[in-house]
């Protein structure tokens, strides 16, 4: 499917007086993606969102949907329905009322209404919920209640508050799941705001980190957690430890040959008969970025990972725990290990994690260890190997 | 048990003078003394054929319903602002609306009849008493209203926004039908304070006493007393029934939306 543009943002700015809520947002969401905006509170996302829904007026810069510059336009005239965070339902109407409360102004019929509230509450699993009072249903039946009033009315763009941000833990990785499926189903662009990176990775096709009114930075989930643009980013998503390094020059070197190891006299014997040895292997080449990290050692990371321009200078190198390793007793690894004193062990259960010390580096550093049959937890105070991996590093520029 | 034991005393102390109104009111004779001398109904009858009264009532019926449908709704406008609105001096503004509430009534009185009089140079009469009851009422509805309107989620009218209606029938559809009760709280309890209001009464009323202003006539004749008992009685009894109606409807508006009592005026 070819992504095509259905809301386009150009230099908008919103301003509460002198607060400067919005900067400069240049932004494209697709249609029929699901987009979200994820940000700490006072971010903007909100702001981003409640302008979209035409709640907020923008301040400066253009606001499209589907084309039409939208300022002017009410939020009652926009294409687009809202989830708010508190749900919004209305105290004094039924289920049915409720879900069917956009449609008072269509020119369907009574039936045709009823058929499609009916639809819609099947569709949020709902249904045959039409009667109750809408004061009586539980947090998770409200959402799906909010979600059927907004659906109904086949919105272009369908936005979401912080939609799962009043559930329980359970109750809200089950909605996670069954907003995918939903927005699957009818294809509408979703709009999510969150300040749970989580759920953002879980959910969406792409990502806007917002930091103080701007966007840190777009992309998928994987590009946001594997290459984030920045410390802010990286901190923001996920764990991740960071590390004064120092960025040298790229380089590009030859692959140091592994050691033959001399045959023994039996295979010896079994070598074809060759009294010139064949073609020489070509020398393989790692091209990249040296980067020095004290604690660790010397580096080589993609030039594609290391920010154009940050050569020879200093900068932060982050490592996500989970690409890091304990190496247990009885374990043999032929990456680069480090020793390391463990300084406090916090068991999850399925996994354990590790702040261990290592000689040249000030703050402990986090590592993940899966709970694997035959693998110890290890006790404080013990000294092992930390396993790392140059291609799990992120060269940051410093802050 | 001793805490018990004042309750009891403080609630004498509260209801003990208007529990003697009902006992005088049927009470057969015409001084105010026990022992009681036999129940009679002849001051209820009484009242039935003063026609003095009766106009004194009507006036004070007219003024009491028209202060409480202008209170009310100008408690609507401000509650509505207060809960909803955001504006630079907000908290101040809305401080000083509700001031009129710990004012002395003789001093609104007072300052009223000058201005009205000595200042725009008009006649006193029903009107004036209703422009000073408004004033003295909106207070009251906005303290009830403001209750009701605070407990509505700001998102409602706008997700009815989101969903296609005017801002007008936003409020209308979601809003009105919730603030109901506290509409009809306001309007029962600023209906009594101004059917019982006498002092600014007294002062503004042109040609046509009020029933309150009418009563306080009657007292310069001992023998009319018992009647003006009898009318206090009734009084009373219509006074409390407004107000449990008043508390009723809060209660109602409460449970049909499901928030929690947070306690009312009552």
């Amino acid at each position: 499917m070819t992504a095509k543009p259905l809301i386009t943002l150009k230099g908008v700015n919103k301003y509460y007086g002198d607060y400067h809520a919005l900067r400069d947002i240049d932004l494209t969401i697709n249609e029929g993606e699901f987009f979200s905006l994820l940000g700490p509170s006072g971010c903007g996302k909100t702001t981003l969102l409640r302008t979209i829904a035409g709640f907020e007026e923008v301040s400066s810069g253009v606001l499209m949907i589907s084309d039409t510059d939208m300022s002017g336009v009410p939020a009652n005239q926009r294409p687009t329905n809202m989830v708010f965070q508190s749900y919004a339902i209305f105290p004094h109407l039924s289920v049915a009322e409720n879900v069917g409360f956009g449609l008072r102004k269509s020119a369907m019929s009574k039936a045709e209404k009823a058929t499609a509230v009916e639809d819609a509450l099947q569709m949020v699993g709902l249904a045959g919920y039409g009667a109750r009072a809408a004061h009586a249903l539980s947090g998770g039946q409200r959402q799906r209640v909010a979600l059927a009033r907004a659906l109904i009315l086949k919105p272009k763009v369908l936005l979401l508050d912080e939609p799962l941000s009043a559930l329980d833990r359970k109750m809200r990785e089950q909605m996670q799941v069954e907003l995918i499926k939903l927005q699957r189903d009818v294809g509408i662009t979703f709009i999510l705001v969150t300040h749970d990176q989580e759920e953002a990775l879980v959910m969406s096709d792409r990502i806007a980190v917002m930091f103080e009114g701007e966007i840190g930075q777009l992309g998928d989930p994987e590009d946001l957690y594997r290459r984030p643009n920045s410390k802010r980013v990286a901190d923001f998503i996920g764990l991740m430890n960071f590390l004064p390094a120092r960025v040298a020059d790229d380089v590009s070197e030859e692959v140091a040959a592994k050691p033959a190891k001399p045959l023994g006299l039996i295979d010896r014997l079994k070598q074809p008969f060759a009294p010139v040895s064949g073609p020489k292997a070509l020398p393989e080449y790692k091209l990249g970025v040296e980067v020095q990290v004290p604690g660790l050692g010397r580096a080589i990371v993609p030039t594609s990972q290391v920010p154009k321009g940050l050569r020879q200078a200093e900068c932060i190198v982050g490592i996500r725990p989970e690409t890091l390793s304990l190496l247990f007793a009885g374990e043999k690894t032929d990456k680069q290990t480090v020793d390391a004193t463990i300084d406090e062990v916090v068991y999850y259960g399925d996994m354990t994690y590790y702040d261990v010390r290592i000689e040249g580096i000030a703050e402990p550093i986090r590592l993940a260890m899966k709970n694997l049959i035959g693998r110890p937890v290890l006790e404080v105070g013990v000294t092992t190997k930390v396993i790392w991996d140059e291609r799990s590093l992120v060269v940051l520029a410093p802050e | 048990m001793k805490l018990r034991v004042y309750a009891i005393a403080y609630l004498i102390f509260l209801y003990a003078p208007i529990v003697l109104l009902p006992l005088f009111a049927f009470n057969d004779g015409t001084v105010i003394a026990f022992p009681l001398q036999g129940f009679s109904t002849q001051w209820f009858s009484e009242l039935a054929t003063t026609t003095a009264l009766h106009t004194a009532v009507k006036n004070s019926l007219i003024i009491a319903s028209l202060t409480a449908i202008f209170s009310t709704i100008l408690g609507v406008c401000a509650a509505r602002a207060g809960a909803m609105a955001h504006f630079p001096g907000k908290r101040g503004i809305l401080g000083f609306v509700m001031l009129p509430l710990v004012l002395p009534e003789i001093i609104v009185a007072v300052s009223l009849l000058i201005v009205l009089r000595q200042i725009l140079g008009l006649d006193l009469s029903n009107w004036s008493i209703i422009a000073a009851h408004v004033l003295i009422c909106t207070p009251f509805s906005i303290a009830i209203l403001n209750g009701a309107f605070q407990n509505i989620d700001p998102s409602l009218e706008e997700a009815a926004l989101d969903l296609g209606e005017s801002r007008w029938s936003a409020f209308r559809l979601v809003i009105l039908p919730l603030v109901t009760p506290g509409i009809i709280s306001s309007l029962l309890i600023s209906f009594t304070i101004s059917l019982d209001e006498f002092i600014i009464a007294f002062f503004l009323t042109g040609s046509n006493p009020t029933m309150p202003v009418y009563i306080w006539g009657l007292l310069r004749f001992p023998a009319s007393i018992p009647v003006v008992m009898a009318l206090g009685t009734i009084l009373v009894a219509l006074s409390i029934l407004l107000l449990t109606l008043a508390e009723i409807a809060r209660r109602r508006g409460l449970a049909r939306t499901g928030t929690k009592d947070t306690g009312g005026f009552l």
